[in-house]
């Protein structure tokens, strides 16, 4: 009798794991269904063969700023792909690329990209748009480093005075970046002073903004978020300050799972003109200046 | 405060508004976390019937391992069920990573201790000469479960609402598993993370009261249920 329970009851489990299944699926059909946001019929378009869900793994600076909001419906009323998109930091967006995890990576950080094409694990590597960084902290600025002439400079004054510094601290692209300046000023980071929030950028300025402290920041997350901030924009323009993003595809000859059409497509989609159109205007409304600046197609310094 | 008070209002516009993707979000939490609740039923009452009348040696060990499972931190959940779904992991080739059934399983897996040690107290908490008096009638197998279960049903009850309470708001394993992709996997606790890294505060704060409303309006009817014929 009782094995009979369990038979009935795992039949139960099985059917409420099948019956979840087939509910997720009509969208899959139609990954262009937008119903609710174009009004007008969208012409069907060249559905494409094989997998339809393309990975991508990306920075929480795209998502948080709002940028894949407009873009990611575009591309997939476009192709009839459905992006699944992993917002993360850079260094966990690389990480899963090189395990095969995800189709296509938009991330933030030249150099750490460089090798993850190197090994093999990453092609097609596209400069897509730049933006720059900033050293934002609070008004009265403790440290004195408005009107410094290098980053290197105003980090060696934060590191003086002891004042906050509140870093990513989760191996993110902003991350990367903060800590080769620490290097460039040849400080190691240490001390009551530098705080490692551990979060992504929008958390990371929160608590910098209630702390009182410093931190540095991506433009177009500062500007999405200023409303809350009590934070201001101390030191920019410095070269060392480029914010350079590139797309690029996991490597589906390493990795027999990667969807290799859907991760060329989404590469070709962010190098597209029309595409990049549409990152060059993004934000202007809202913040009255561009958030990111377009790069498709000139040569690849970085 | 006033951040709130326009959290409120942004949440009755929201609710008036019927904003599709609220909805869906709303809709997606409830089908995921309900269908991980029945799992978990499904799963942990019989278990937890059995440890509770069950003899048999290390048994301490398996109630201490529900006990501990009870509190069994989301992240971690996530983080497993990650490595199991992953392209390269055991279970790869199913495809379920960042998909809603993702989300279930994890879900279910932080369900069923919660629900197995819930029901396996409520059973102990009979009395003993129950059981002697129910056998000493001749109960079949069957009519003696279908008797203890029938005794014990508030506390299975309480079990469910123990359990609905701890998935519907997690948020590490559904963020794990699922990646909080829009209009597929995104529910209302990683929404609320989202909009929270936004700075839309005032969003998250409306998500937050349609959670809430969400989650005392499904107790609200387990605990009529539950209350109907209460004694003391």
């Amino acid at each position: 009798m009782k094995k009979c329970l369990v038979i009935a009851l795992c039949a139960l489990v099985a059917f409420a794991l099948f019956g979840c299944a087939p509910k997720a699926q009509p969208q899959s059909k139609s990954p262009t269904g937008q119903e609710s946001s174009s009004k007008e019929p969208v012409p069907p378009v060249s559905a494409p063969a094989g997998n339809k869900d393309v990975i991508l793994a990306t920075t929480t600076s795209t998502q948080d700023s709002g940028l894949l909001d407009v873009l990611i419906p575009l591309f997939e009323q476009k192709t009839g792909y459905r992006v699944k998109t992993v917002a993360v930091g850079t260094g966990q967006a690389l990480a899963m690329g090189e395990r095969g995890e995800a189709d296509v990576l938009l991330v933030h950080a030249p150099e750490a990209e460089k090798k993850v094409v190197e090994s093999g694990a990453a092609i097609n590597r596209r400069l897509v748009m730049h933006n720059d960084f900033i050293i934002v902290g609070p008004k009265e600025d403790p440290a004195k480093i408005k009107g410094s002439r290098s980053t290197v400079e105003a980090f060696q004054k934060i590191a003086q005075a002891r004042a906050l510094f509140v870093s990513r601290g989760d191996d993110s692209g902003t991350n990367k970046k903060e800590l080769e300046l620490w290097k460039a000023a040849q400080i190691e980071p240490k001390g009551s002073w530098y705080q490692e929030s551990g979060t992504g950028m929008g958390q990371t300025l929160n608590i910098a903004s209630e702390k009182g402290g410093y931190t540095l920041t991506d433009r177009a997350t500062y500007l999405a978020l200023k409303k809350n901030l009590s934070l201001v924009i101390l030191l920019e323009g410095d070269k060392s300050l480029l914010n350079v993003y590139h797309v690029m595809q996991v490597n589906p000859e390493k990795f027999p799972r990667v969807n290799a059409a859907g991760g060329k497509a989404f590469v070709d989609f962010m190098v597209d003109p029309e595409t990049q159109k549409v990152i060059e205007s993004f934000g202007k409304d809202k913040f009255g200046e561009p958030l990111f600046f377009p790069d498709a197609g000139k040569p690849d310094i970085y | 405060m006033d951040l709130v008070v326009q959290g409120l209002v942004k949440a009755f516009r929201l609710l008036l508004s019927g904003d599709p993707e609220v909805l869906e979000i709303t809709l997606l939490t409830l089908r995921v976390s309900g269908l991980a609740t029945l799992i978990s039923l499904c799963l942990g009452v019989p278990l937890g019937l059995y440890l509770a009348v069950a003899r048999f040696r290390g048994r301490e060990l398996v109630v201490g391992a529900v006990n501990t499972g009870m509190g069994l931190p989301p992240t971690v959940v996530g983080l497993w069920v990650s490595i199991l779904l992953w392209r390269s992991g055991p279970l790869g080739m199913l495809g379920l990573m960042y998909t809603p059934t993702a989300i279930v399983i994890a879900q279910a897996v932080i369900a069923v201790p919660v629900v197995t040690g819930l029901t396996m107290a409520a059973v102990q908490q009979l009395s003993p000469k129950l059981r002697l008096q129910v056998l000493a009638l001749g109960a079949s197998p069957l009519q003696f479960w279908w008797i203890i279960i029938r005794e014990v049903r508030f506390g299975i009850l309480a079990a469910v609402m123990a359990g609905l309470g701890s998935v519907i708001s997690e948020v590490g394993a559904s963020m794990a598993v699922g990646g909080n992709v829009r209009g597929y996997t995104r529910v209302l606790t990683t929404a609320i993370v989202l909009e929270v890294s936004k700075g839309n505060f005032d969003i998250a704060l409306a998500l937050g009261f349609v959670l809430m409303v969400l989650t005392y309006s499904i107790t609200y009817i387990l605990t009529i249920v539950q209350q109907r014929r209460r004694r003391w």
